[in-house]
């Protein structure tokens, strides 16, 4: 594993996409979606629009890294407020 | 009603209807259409074929010959460059590296894509649409990106250096395309074959063994064309997971370019030895192709 | 047709998935770890945090290496389906011609993709090569070592020359397995050559267009082989693509950092131009699906 070079930030970034992931699978499990159609142009499923928030999110940090003097954490408030709204009204 | 023959059922209408059609059209079609469409062939051809010409005029000509002039055909006809190429194991092993871990690569993603796309096919499960998806990424990462970590996880594993390596390499996006390919084909057969197999008492195994597979043989052919091609094309991975041992013909023919320039017979005859595999495997699975298919999820 | 739904179907998946992740999830990761950090060696490595992703993202080389990767995929795009459905349908169905044809048209396929960059280098040479030789003997200054514009249209010729095949393929074979019923219903209503085409052919080869389009979009965004032979990135760098750029930073300058925030930016720039593309798709064949 030494040669990956892991570090604390990049561990937890990978451990908390796994535990969303697992999260999502229970979830659907216990309860299956519903494919609707929200603020979207298209009908999306849950996983769709998580699908579509990590994405989104993804570029949301690019932007603020790359074109703003902003701080990262603010794109991450950013993100998750983001994430939030697309899943309940997406 | 004078005609004793007259087509009593619509479907008899039909075709004599389609029979006269074609008559009158066999007749009114101009030949001059059917001409324009060959030469447009033709001309498509001769694009083809031009610049593989001109490798193979090169590569009977001896080097003096070819930076003498500009010569149409060679003058002074030789095979010194195949000889060369055919008896010098640094040259042959290329060749022999090469088909090696493709037809590896080959077979591990046929084995373990033919039960996934069956499961693809036949079944919902949950996140199989997001699978697809992610799978068809792995089919766009660009290799460039992979160079690094691929040659570090394979040099700790041991496998660097070897056929394997390479052979796994490639099944990043020949797994996917294989999935894919073979899925559109398992849609093609109705679900009631694996029921009826199943009541009639077959195992899963002995049913996809026996029975399924057979008849998406066709599918089989030229999903083993697709993953042939991509392996033994690529070069990047190829080349950069392996150093002498299992080199692939695509490095091995930098060495052509030595300290007195570039070998260009020796180039031009090597490159004419690596179209010829490829053409040996579309010869085999022309009929499976010409029979059509149409791919995709459906 | 209506599946089972069932989640036993993993176990089906399973080897498949251990494979590709191996293969590609583990790569991944160590990308990303690589691309927060200034690394040495294994040992001797400095955390940087975003810093490689802001200075990748405003290097004016990699901003124009991109803007040039697309103004390229799309031109060959543009070129190489319609192309490649006209082949397809001129090609002829039956007996040895058949068959020789499609052998013929296939071999660039199954070229290793240096040795295409070399048969065009022997080709285009000024001294030495066909083409570049009738050019000048023709009176065109032709020369791609110092011209950008004809460096740039060799390529793009030899893109074609390469790809336009696959595409013709696919539909060759999309068009083979329309049944014969289909044209004969389409002659008794006297259907003109187009609509025969618009309505009979084109919807059968949606299938095949889309992975055909998928592919050559993925394999011309990464094109690294074929121009590296070809023209080394020149003249200057007015046909450096992506990859060629991504590939000189990792390996010719060892800069493992900003390498990988680099791959990373363009991976999703990639994603989203596929998710787009399957999106919109998948949506036009639920669409259709509907109506009929």
């Amino acid at each position: 594993m030494e040669w990956m070079v892991w570090t604390t930030p990049t561990t937890v970034f990978f451990a908390v996409i796994a535990v969303l992931l697992a999260c999502m699978t229970t979830w659907e499990l216990v309860s299956p979606t519903i494919e609707r159609k929200g603020f979207l142009p298209i009908s999306t499923t849950r996983g769709d629009r998580f699908f579509i928030g990590l994405l989104s999110s993804a570029y949301i940090h690019l932007i603020v890294v790359g074109f703003t003097p902003l701080s990262i954490w603010l794109a991450l408030g950013a993100s998750v407020v983001w994430c939030l709204i697309l899943m309940r009204w997406g | 009603m004078t005609d004793s023959s007259s087509p009593t059922t619509p479907d008899a209408v039909r075709q004599q209807a389609a029979a006269a059609d074609n008559r009158r059209r066999r007749k009114a079609r101009p030949a001059s259409r059917q001409w324009r469409r060959r030469g447009l062939m033709a001309a498509y051809i001769v694009f083809v074929l031009l610049p593989i010409y001109w490798l193979l005029n090169m590569s009977f000509q001896s080097n003096t010959e070819i930076l003498g002039g500009l010569t149409l055909w060679p003058d002074d006809f030789t095979i010194e460059h195949y000889a060369k190429i055919l008896t010098e194991s640094s040259w042959y092993m290329g060749y022999i590296n090469s088909i090696t871990y493709v037809v590896m690569n080959m077979f591990i993603s046929i084995a373990v894509a033919l039960p996934a796309a069956y499961a693809f096919s036949r079944y919902q499960f949950i996140g199989d649409k997001h699978l697809f998806f992610w799978l068809l990424t792995n089919l766009m990462a660009p290799p460039a990106v992979f160079l690094l970590p691929y040659f570090q996880l394979y040099y700790t594993v041991g496998l660097f250096d070897t056929h394997v390596a390479v052979a796994l390499a490639h099944c990043l996006f020949n797994i996917p395309l294989a999935v894919w390919i073979l899925e559109g084909f398992m849609s093609g057969v109705p679900k009631e074959i694996d029921e009826t197999a199943f009541i009639d008492g077959y195992s899963f195994p002995k049913f996809f063994v026996k029975i399924f597979i057979p008849m998406i043989s066709s599918g089989i052919g030229v999903t083993l064309f697709f993953l042939f091609m991509f392996s033994w094309v690529e070069l990047l991975l190829a080349s950069t997971l392996t150093s002498t041992n299992a080199q692939p013909i695509a490095s091995v023919m930098t060495q052509t370019k030595g300290a007195s320039g570039i070998d260009w017979g020796a180039l031009a005859a090597a490159g004419t030895l690596t179209i010829l595999p490829g053409i040996v495997v579309v010869y085999f699975v022309r009929n499976h192709i010409a029979k059509g298919f149409a791919l995709g999820r459906t | 047709m209506n599946k089972v739904y069932n989640n036993r179907a993993w176990w089906l998946i399973l080897p498949m998935l251990l494979l590709v992740a191996f293969s590609a999830i583990i790569p991944l990761m160590t990308v990303v770890n690589y691309s927060v950090q200034d690394v040495f060696d294994a040992h001797t490595r400095f955390f940087t945090g975003t810093e490689w992703f802001s200075e990748m993202l405003n290097n004016p080389e990699l901003q124009s290496a991109l803007l040039r990767q697309f103004a390229f995929s799309l031109t060959v795009l543009a070129i190489e389906v319609p192309l490649g459905i006209g082949i397809a349908l001129i090609m002829p169905k039956k007996g040895w011609q058949a068959s020789a044809v499609l052998i013929l048209v296939t071999m660039p396929l199954l070229i290793p993709w240096n040795v295409v960059g070399s048969i065009w280098q022997i080709f285009t040479r000024g001294d030495i090569g066909l083409m570049g030789w009738s050019l000048r003997e023709l009176g065109y200054g032709y020369n791609i070592t110092s011209s950008p514009v004809d460096a740039w249209a060799t390529i793009i010729l030899m893109d074609v020359w390469h790809w336009t095949p696959l595409i013709a393929l696919l539909c060759y074979s999309g068009l083979r397995s329309i049944p014969d019923a289909y044209y004969q219903a389409a002659r008794i209503d006297r259907a003109s050559k187009w609509s025969v085409f618009r309505y009979i052919q084109l919807p059968k080869l949606t299938n095949v267009l889309v992975i055909g389009v998928l592919l050559r979009f993925m394999h011309s965004f990464m094109i690294y082989a074929e121009p590296f032979v070809l023209t080394g990135g020149g003249p200057g760098s007015s046909t450096t693509f992506l990859s060629q750029s991504l590939t000189t930073m990792a390996i010719g300058q060892q800069d493992l950092g900003p390498s990988a925030a680099f791959s990373l930016i363009y991976f999703l720039i990639i994603l989203l131009v596929t998710w787009v593309f399957y999106t919109a798709i998948m949506n036009m064949q639920k669409d259709n699906n509907k109506e009929a």
